[in-house]
């Protein structure tokens, strides 16, 4: 007997049951299910929710792969037991020692975001009596790359425990949260413990319990560094290349590339959202500019680090293309007009450099702006609508008229 | 019950429970959050609450046949003031600490919607005793919220109860921060009083379905 058919016996055998939901998400996830849909006109369409996610999802492997490449070039080279990688090929970067370092740590927090989350959405659907919905494959995916390396594993599990509940369930699970899943989790590591997730010990595997030694080594992060006024010792390309300090999945600003283009390609991820964040993070960064060049403000004020960054390298460092590509595109949290869109994608890009520029208390503002907007978003795609229906009502009346 | 009748009893159970002003009427939320980072500041708090609307909800019911109902806002509003003034002066001189931690929020007691709203919908319309037991029902009520929220965001942000620690040192890493264990500092924000308020809710709505609206 095959495993399909064996998973289709367990399947009826528990139909009706309390336990159900949870078998017949194993079995759909693994497979088509046997059943056809038996009266009335139907549409068939391949782009599921189930392949929507699997798409994000390749999207995002390439960023993790580099991910954990990346977390052990940087520990070894905190370190000094290597040189540093020239470029993206470079020779010191892809070596099965950096992987080994990587898959020793990235590994266990994509096992521990899956772990958790699914346990919680299988948990529901079976209390609330509802299918296993496929939304927390992508959250589960991005929480990885969205955390420092060294956060400790329990931690992690409780914010995701936290972000899936409060975040998701209860607004009635996938399809149905005002935020999204993903950010809420770091949001909840950032204000829980803050001392894991800011400063210059969290962002290389090993800084953390080496502080005060005699090895001490530091990662600050390329905004901290800036943030601090102090001068940053990686050139434009280790920053597009992504040979960084930073979160697990946010440093490679070419792999978030080409998922951006993979996402527009497949038509998953909207290009409006993506195109309009880069646009207003580029807009606050000439105004930005634009201040330091008017003389308004002087070399000793706190802000002039980050303000007299140029423009364009807002993109290059941080996590603002990341959070475009990934989270702002989010289908249920986004806009859903496509003027709203436009407005809902500038202003993430607008707050994010402003939050990055002015809070030296949060020198990444990305996913607050993000978490903001998806709060406003209902409200854009309201008047946006009641634009719409204004437009018309006159266009109505002149005709009548 | 001997001492108080079916339907006086009734009177204090039910805002424990069932009718409480926090998790079901949602008023008073505002303090609810603001002073629930300590167990002890909610208990001070709960005991000042108790103290005003006990009193005053007796005062404005023995008023109710002589104030004019156009001017009743104003004469509640006065009682309040009245007692939560000889509230403040109390805690500033015998719990000069304390009072400094409630801060504003032990005057903005005049404030919290629970007690007009007790005036309002209860006292302007019963006698005197069936009056101060409401008043100590729903400060109960009100109390027995602040300090479940109390317990958890002193206990999870703090590692401590009423000042004590109970988890170990947190510097010393004895107890369970020697295993690596964190205060969370969300727990200390007001937005996690909220979540905490909302998780209260739930469990009860879902214990009792008849709470849940339409």
């Amino acid at each position: 007997m095959s495993l399909k058919s064996k998973l289709h016996t367990i399947k009826e055998k528990y139909r009706g049951t309390k336990m159900a939901p949870a078998f017949n998400a194993l079995h759909t996830f693994l497979y088509l299910p046997n059943e056809t849909t038996h009266n009335g006109t139907h549409i068939k369409a391949a782009d599921d929710l189930k392949r929507t996610m699997n798409t994000v999802i390749m999207a995002m492997v390439p960023c993790l792969i580099f991910g954990m490449f990346n977390a052990g070039y940087q520990h070894h080279l905190a370190l000094g037991t290597i040189e540093s990688a020239q470029g993206f090929l470079g020779a010191s970067f892809w070596t099965w020692d950096n992987l080994v370092i990587g898959l020793w740590k990235v590994l266990p927090l994509v096992v521990v975001s899956y772990g958790v989350g699914l346990a919680i959405e299988f948990l529901f659907a079976v209390i609330k009596g509802h299918e296993v919905e496929e939304g927390y494959l992508v959250t589960g995916m991005l929480v990885p790359l969205i955390v420092p390396i060294d956060l400790p594993l329990w931690m992690l599990a409780v914010a995701v425990a936290f972000g899936v509940v409060i975040g998701k369930e209860v607004f009635g699970g996938t399809g149905m949260n005002i935020l999204n899943p993903a950010l809420t989790i770091r949001a909840f590591l950032f204000f829980a413990y803050p001392t894991w997730m800011s400063g210059d010990k969290v962002w290389v595997h090993g800084a953390v319990e080496r502080a005060g030694t005699a090895d001490a080594i530091s990662g600050e992060t390329i905004l901290g560094s800036y943030a601090q006024n102090n001068s940053v010792v990686y050139d434009y390309w280790d920053m597009f290349w992504g040979i960084i300090p930073g979160s697990v999945g946010e440093t490679s600003k070419l792999l978030i590339l080409f998922g951006a283009l993979f996402l527009i390609f497949t038509k998953i991820g909207s290009w409006r959202i993506i195109l309009s964040t880069i646009i207003g993070a580029l807009t606050m960064g000439l105004f930005f500019n634009a201040v330091v060049d008017a003389g308004w403000i002087s070399s000793s004020s706190k802000f002039f680090g980050l303000m007299s960054v140029p423009f364009w390298q807002h993109l290059i460092i941080g996590s603002i293309l990341f959070g475009a590509v990934f989270m702002a595109t989010d289908p249920v949290t986004a806009a859903q007009t496509n003027k709203g869109k436009w407005i809902y994608g500038f202003l993430i890009g607008f707050i994010s450099i402003m939050i990055r520029v002015f809070n030296p208390a949060y020198p990444e503002g990305v996913f607050l702006a993000i978490l903001l907007m998806n709060v406003f978003a209902p409200t854009i795609d309201h008047y946006v609508v009641q634009g719409n229906v204004k437009k018309r009502m006159k266009r109505l009346k002149v005709k009548t008229a | 019950m001997g001492l108080l009748s079916k339907k006086d009893a009734k009177l204090i159970t039910d805002p424990l429970a069932d009718n409480n002003p926090i998790t079901i009427q949602v008023l008073g939320i505002c303090s609810a959050l603001a002073i629930t980072a300590e167990l002890k500041a909610s208990l001070v708090m709960g005991i000042a609450v108790l103290f005003v609307l006990g009193i005053g909800n007796v005062v404005i019911s023995l008023m109710r046949n002589i104030i004019p109902s156009k001017i009743r806002i104003i004469v509640q509003l006065i009682v309040v003031a009245s007692l939560v003034i000889i509230v403040d002066q109390v805690l500033k001189a015998f719990a000069y600490e304390l009072s400094k931690t409630l801060s504003v929020f032990v005057g903005l007691i005049i404030t919290n919607c629970i007690i007009m709203g007790r005036f309002e919908a209860f006292a302007l319309g019963n006698g005197p005793w069936k009056a101060f037991l409401d008043g100590v029902g729903n400060a109960l009520g009100y109390a027995v919220i602040l300090l479940v929220v109390g317990f958890f965001r002193e206990l999870l942000g703090s590692g401590t109860l009423f000042g004590i620690p109970v988890l170990g040192d947190p510097i010393e890493k004895t107890g369970l921060y020697s295993t690596g264990y964190e205060n969370n500092g969300f727990m200390l924000m007001p937005p996690m009083a909220l979540i905490i308020v909302g998780l209260i809710i739930w469990v009860q709505r879902s214990r009792n379905t008849t709470l849940i609206e339409d």
